[in-house]
């Protein structure tokens, strides 16, 4: 029994569509957060997987753009948590149910 | 990839990722819940390293195990007055609808698609070759991503200041 490509791939797309329920379901905005988490998780280890498996003239590219996405996921947690923090100190609370200022 | 070690690394790995996965949906209490975010992170560098990324597999654990988690982790600290039982919205019924057919879609896609030319072996080396297409190819990118951070790091600062 050998691990291939595909392997990689579903594990990859179960990984996604538990981030995915987790950013569309928690009521907390951290949680929400860590469901977005999940998913960037995901796509690089889908990046990774074609970037071994793939031949390629430049096989490293997935690499570099597993690299670009941790540092911009880095920059958005930084930002989606100051966010959080600015709420808090208005509203007393991050249950999404509760920030309901948009609505009309 | 047919040797034993690595096939038996990926399947503990993956059950790691995934258990933790899913205990960060089940667990009612948010603070268990980051934790075993940290813990997926870490089964995630693992698979990483498996795929003889081992440069990606340290930045996956400097910055996400690392870094993020501990950004959320204080973000949960700092907002004390929160409900803290990691409860779902209305929404739940459909999202996980959605998730489902997610994973069912492309899970098929990838297990019905024919990966037999998808056979490269692995990387000597990583770092080195991503040093050089970051300083080569990709350096108008890199150097954006400089910026990237700094605005970041500034928006974040001017956000949460008091006055």
């Amino acid at each position: 029994m050998s691990v291939e490509l595909t392997h990689y791939l579903i594990v990859g797309a179960i990984l996604f569509s538990i981030g995915l329920y987790v950013a569309l379901a928690k009521r907390n905005v951290v949680g929400i957060l860590m469901g977005i988490e999940l998913m960037f998780n995901a796509v690089n280890l889908t990046f990774i997987a074609f970037s071994r498996f793939v031949e390629s003239p430049q096989p490293i590219n997935g690499h570099v753009f597993v690299i670009f996405i941790i540092t911009v996921a880095a920059a958005e947690a930084a930002v989606a948590l100051a966010l959080a923090m600015v709420v808090y100190r208005n509203r007393s609370t991050i249950d999404i149910d509760q920030i309901n200022l948009l609505r009309w | 990839m047919d040797d034993t070690g690595t096939v038996v690394a990926f399947w503990i790995l993956t059950i790691v990722t995934l258990g933790s996965a899913l205990s960060v949906v089940i667990v009612r209490n948010l603070l268990h819940a980051v934790l075993s975010l940290i813990l997926s992170f870490v089964g995630v560098a693992g698979l990483y390293i498996t795929l003889s990324a081992d440069f990606v597999a340290v930045a996956q654990v400097l910055i996400y195990a690392g870094a993020i988690s501990v950004l959320i982790l204080f973000a949960m600290m700092l907002t004390p007055r929160t409900a803290r039982d990691n409860a779902e919205t209305f929404l739940q019924g459909p999202a996980l609808m959605l998730a489902g057919l997610t994973a069912a879609t492309i899970a098929g896609v990838a297990a019905a698609t024919d990966w037999s030319e998808a056979t490269r072996g692995p990387f000597a080396t990583t770092a080195e070759a991503i040093g050089e297409a970051l300083l080569n190819r990709y350096v108008l990118p890199f150097e954006i991503a400089s910026v990237v951070l700094l605005v970041a790091m500034v928006g974040a600062i001017v956000l949460v200041r008091e006055d």
